[in-house]
């Protein structure tokens, strides 16, 4: 990698973090007011210590593509399945190589990748829980696979032995960090349960609506500067991008998202009479996360097309997963993130710039995504939910995280008070 | 059901991993594949149906 290409590199990484703001603003808004405190400080924490853990022991299993891993033979065919680094990243050396970058980058990764699951446990996941699970995304889950697609592991080989394409391709990780942390979130909304009130006794959902939709909307602008950095470092590192091909990339991950939340807004105001603000904010992400697995490989084109499905299958699942599966998900994010991630992965392999036999290594990821780290998220966070539940009590549910938890709201000011509403 | 979803997913995998690392590039492993990714599916829908919780029961 050349000096101008890492330091555009590393610009695009120090982006990241507002992809990470924007979930975080985004999942606070459409959550309860007597939540919000709450919510952020969970976002700040589970990014924390997401960084720590992954410094401490996941960039041990994840590695970097090229340096040392445990390799199993299967057929004749060395098979890498995890990285071999040293724990506290002591086997680097401090010599600008683009492992650094790598590091740096999956390191802010792994952040994302853990904050998804906060969308479907807001306004009743614990704090220390919610971190406890975060560990567990960032030290095992997320490197695990990352190492497979972006280490230099069997996924990445697919095209290399087996002649599937160019192998797993996922650019800017829809597979690695969205459809991973969409299905920890599913797994996170089944082991809490709905939250009270949100369906009837006569089995209804009843819509509770977020609390902030400036907050949802602004998120929309702070994700996609995220994103586009996302794209644009993680094609460069992992996809072999070259630099000048991060304009195609923030053109693609624009298009898709735009596409994306259009697509959002007439389907809702065809349903309902009018657009509905967070259901075109979901879009919106819902397209950012499609984007990612073949940006810089779909063409400008192809790239809209890609967000258009993504908003339709975004909105409409959103309503599926609410009322026909009784899942109660107030950030969307198994919607947005496991499902849009996972068309994104399907229209690279199908419509993108790559061999034909493309389709085949990308079916063979998103079997690993739901084949195997599905049942691993979901039996690690119901272990840990069997020794530390994360759902809080019902007293504390009904009086509000920020006081349950944290002991002051967010909005101390904003109190009602009885008298305002007698008559005089 | 819920462990029986578990294991078909992870069989699914098996399936799809087994096509993968055996079988040359060949109609017969896509077929192969589909079909790993087809019982994949089947574990899915079980788990799904597993946590649906029934309507009189949700509140």
């Amino acid at each position: 990698m050349s000096e101008a290409a890492s330091v555009l590199c590393l610009v695009m990484i120090l982006l990241v973090p507002l992809a990470s703001l924007g979930l975080a603003l985004m999942n606070t808004g459409l959550g309860r007011s007597r939540s919000a405190a709450h919510t952020m400080l969970a976002a700040l924490c589970i990014v924390a210590t997401a960084a720590l853990v992954y410094f401490a022991v996941g960039f041990c299993w994840q590695g970097v593509a090229g340096r040392a891993a445990r390799c199993f033979n299967i057929n004749g065919r060395s098979w890498n399945w995890f990285g071999a680094e040293a724990p506290f990243l002591s086997s680097l050396t401090m010599d600008g190589s683009p492992a650094w970058l790598v590091v740096l980058s999956q390191m802010f990764s792994a952040g994302l990748a853990a904050l998804i699951p906060l969308g479907a446990g807001t306004d009743r996941w614990r704090l220390g829980p919610a971190c406890v699970s975060s560990a567990i995304m960032a030290g095992v889950i997320y490197p695990l696979y990352a190492h497979w697609a972006w280490g230099g592991g069997w996924l990445s080989q697919l095209g290399t032995y087996y002649g599937m394409g160019r192998g797993y391709l996922d650019a800017g990780g829809a597979g690695c960090i969205q459809v991973t942390g969409g299905l920890a979130a599913l797994s996170i909304a089944w082991l809490l349960g709905p939250r009270r009130g949100k369906y009837s006794s006569s089995g209804m959902a009843a819509a509770i609506p977020g609390h902030h939709t400036v907050f949802v909307l602004l998120a929309c602008f702070l994700a996609w500067i995220g994103w586009t950095g996302l794209n644009a470092s993680g094609a460069m590192l992992f996809a072999g991008a070259p630099w000048s091909s991060a304009v195609l990339i923030a053109l693609d991950t624009m298009l898709s998202a735009g596409a994306s939340a259009l697509a959002a807004a007439v389907i809702t105001r065809t349903r309902f009479g009018r657009p509905d603000a967070s259901l075109c904010a979901n879009g919106w992400v819902g397209g950012l996360v499609a984007s990612s697995a073949g940006c810089g490989f779909l063409s400008p084109a192809v790239a809209a097309v890609t967000g258009v499905v993504a908003g339709a299958l975004v909105t409409l699942s959103v309503e599926w997963i609410d009322v026909y599966l009784g899942v109660d998900d107030p950030g969307g994010s198994v919607s947005v993130h496991a499902i849009a991630g996972t068309w994104g992965l399907l229209a690279t392999g199908m419509f993108g710039r790559v061999p034909d036999s493309q389709w085949l290594a990308q079916l063979v990821g998103i079997a690993t995504l739901f084949g195997f780290v599905f049942p691993l998220a979901f039996t690690l966070n119901w272990v840990l939910n069997r020794f530390f539940p994360q759902r809080v009590s019902p007293e504390g549910e009904w009086q509000g995280m920020d006081l349950h938890e944290l002991g002051a709201g967010a909005y101390p000011e904003f109190v009602i008070h009885r008298e305002d509403f007698i008559q005089r | 059901m819920k462990p029986a979803g578990l294991v078909l997913l992870l069989a699914g995998w098996a399936i799809v991993l087994t096509a993968a690392a055996l079988l040359k590039p060949t109609p017969a492993r896509a077929g192969f594949v589909l079909a790993g990714v087809g019982v994949e599916a089947m574990g899915l829908v079980l788990l799904v149906r597993a946590h649906i919780v029934p309507r009189g029961d949700r509140s």
